[in-house]
């Protein structure tokens, strides 16, 4: 579907994409992740034609996007990161405009006015203008008009930016549907939307393709090692003799808590968590001693986010911790 | 083009715009033709158009002001680069739309010389004449603005700039008469006119080398020729400044002669400004 080559973008000598190549297929929802400034933004520019770039080439549907730009351009949708809205518009003044742009007459523009703005849920405020409208109307409205003329890819660039929880919600959800019938990309730097709205993940960073799979693959690319938190009902030195029989424990840290209780913090190298948790129980059984809690930890994909684009500073907006307690 | 077309004449009439640049030129037009034909019972309608023809310096920028600047503001130029249209369908549609509304006022204007016909003898020709001539140089005084808007993203800015290029162009004929005619002046000037245009180049390409070439081809060009023969730099720069007027060209009409070279002279400034916008536009892509 679409075909991304050796793609390079300088401006003067700042390097914002760096030799990036994939390839998108049809079909799926994907997540074009990546932290602030990582060139998440100059890519979609140049996949839309907005922006020209300095190597390489992008294919849409086999229509290169510099050399045969009308067709290229027929099979995309862009909402690029501010919609662009002409303010002293009504949505539906705005999307007749932008069908007529994208070749649309007669019957076929008033049905597919119609049927987008059913899609989006604008209805209520179709007449309106859109300066009196809420950003979340406002981000919708930018959708509508990517979803005129039926293009088989839609790229929305940070579409959930700046909106209230209940409109994020709403916005994702709309991506889920939309995946359906279009192939989708849209780019996040917030993991946690990545993670619950795409198929496939594609993380950049400094302009480098970095990883590109599923979700699933990518967590367990980085799964080991994992963090075990036991609190064990005796004293420490007890504790110490029962965990030195247990294979595969790496960065074991005791500390005492209350009258005889010990809080155990260890990592596992082994592939499968549940592994060591298992051999973790029968050993404090064997010697008769109560484990009072167990708490596994798996890397998540937050954690390989960090890892992957060495950013130091986590994102304070990333999703949460995710914990499981056996 | 069509649908670009419609959009700006829509959002011409949605706002003030359209309304302020009409009521201007009639309001102007209609002074003119108190004064000259009402007061002065002069017959020749053209006298009108060329006194009329000042307030270009103040209706064009009005009216171009935020033809492309507004879009760059507000980011809607994304949206019209994602689209599957051309940047010179763009340009195009956006002039067209700037001629339209220009013609509005100049349709009632053109039924004056009409109303006066039926009160004596008017030269209907050279009137129809020079109201085809105002048509044109208004025209390509529009380009000019369109590319005046283009170049940046306040549309303030791009008012101002647009007065004092149109007023320039107003004043170069009687300007001409002060600046230095000797050969020496002449050259100096081209130097300073290769470095302006050595910087439009650099502008809108982003390329330094290019720039610097262009300049010192020219330079180059301009220095052998003067050591080879200093004489055809006599009043050199006078007759520039006269040529590029576009209103010193507009007299010629007036004077009643209907003068072709002009017309082709006025439709050259429009394609070249055009086509200067379409690059202006196109550099947005590159840098």
């Amino acid at each position: 579907m679409i075909t991304v080559e050796h793609l390079t973008k300088c401006y003067g000598d700042f390097t914002a994409v760096d030799d990036l190549s994939f390839t998108i297929e049809e079909g799926h929802v994907y997540g074009f992740l990546g932290p602030n400034g990582a060139g998440k933004s100059t890519t979609m520019n140049i996949m839309t034609g907005c922006l020209s770039a300095t190597k390489g080439t992008v294919k849409i549907d086999g229509h290169d996007i510099f050399e045969e730009a009308k067709e290229a351009k027929r099979q995309i949708g862009y909402l690029p990161e501010q919609p662009p809205l002409y303010m002293n518009e009504t949505p539906v003044e705005y999307l007749r405009f932008v069908g007529e742009a994208k070749g649309l007459r007669g019957e076929e523009l008033n049905r597919q006015v119609e049927d987008v703005i059913q899609q989006t849920r604008i209805a209520d405020v179709k007449n309106r203008s859109i300066t009196a409208l809420s950003k979340g109307y406002r981000q919708r409205v930018g959708i509508a008009q990517a979803l005129l003329g039926n293009p088989k890819v839609i790229i929305l660039d940070e579409p959930t930016v700046g909106l209230d929880p209940i409109q994020i919600i709403e916005i994702r959800d709309l991506i889920k549907q939309l995946g359906k019938a279009h192939t989708v990309i849209f780019s996040s730097h917030i993991l946690s939307e990545v993670q619950t709205v795409c198929d496939k993940i594609l993380i950049i960073a400094k302009g480098k393709l970095i990883a590109f799979d599923d979700p699933e693959n990518l967590e367990n690319r980085l799964l080991t090692p994992n963090e075990i938190t036991l609190t064990i009902g005796s004293s420490r030195e007890k504790a110490e003799k029962i965990l030195a029989g247990v294979d595969h424990i790496a960065d074991c840290v005791l500390e005492e808590k209350e009258e005889g209780m010990v809080l155990a913090k260890l990592k596992t190298d082994r592939e499968n968590i549940y592994d060591t948790s298992r051999a973790l129980f029968f050993a404090f059984a064997q010697e008769n001693t109560p484990l009072l809690e167990m708490t596994l930890k798996k890397a998540n994909l937050e954690e390989i986010f960090l890892e992957l684009t060495e950013t130091s500073e986590p994102d304070p907006a990333g999703g949460e911790k995710e914990e499981e307690t056996a | 083009m069509i649908a670009v077309l419609k959009h700006e004449l829509r959002s011409y009439f949605h706002s003030l715009t359209a309304y302020v640049f009409g009521a201007f030129l009639l309001a102007f037009v209609g002074l003119g033709a108190m004064l000259y034909n009402l007061q002065a019972a002069v017959s020749n309608f053209e006298y009108v158009l060329s006194f009329s023809s000042l307030i270009f310096v103040v209706i064009v920028p009005i009216l171009t002001m935020r033809v492309v600047a507004e879009e760059r503001k507000q980011k809607t130029d994304q949206l019209l680069y994602s689209l599957p249209i051309t940047t010179v369908q763009v340009i195009v549609g956006k002039y067209l739309a700037l001629l339209i509304l220009y013609l509005i006022p100049l349709a009632i204007i053109s039924v004056y010389p009409l109303i006066f016909a039926q009160f004596g003898e008017v030269y209907l020709l050279t009137s129809y004449g020079s109201i085809l001539a105002f048509f044109i140089m208004g025209a390509a005084l529009i380009a000019v603005g369109v590319f005046i808007s283009s170049l940046t993203d306040n549309q303030g800015l791009a008012a101002g700039i647009g007065i004092a290029v149109i007023l320039f162009n107003y004043y170069s004929v009687s300007l001409s008469e002060y600046v230095s005619a000797t050969a020496f002046g002449s050259v100096v000037a081209l130097l300073v006119l290769i470095f302006l245009l050595g910087a439009v180049v650099h502008y809108l390409t982003r390329n330094a080398n290019l720039a610097y070439g262009v300049c010192f081809v020219l330079i180059a060009a301009v220095m052998v020729l003067y050591f080879v023969d200093s004489t055809a730099f006599e009043g050199l720069l006078p007759g520039i400044m006269t040529k590029l007027s576009l209103f010193e060209r507009f007299t010629t009409f007036v004077n009643g002669v209907f003068d072709m070279t002009a017309m082709v002279y006025y439709l050259s400034v429009i394609v070249f400004f055009l086509f200067l916008s379409v690059q202006s536009l196109e550099k947005r892509r590159y840098n």
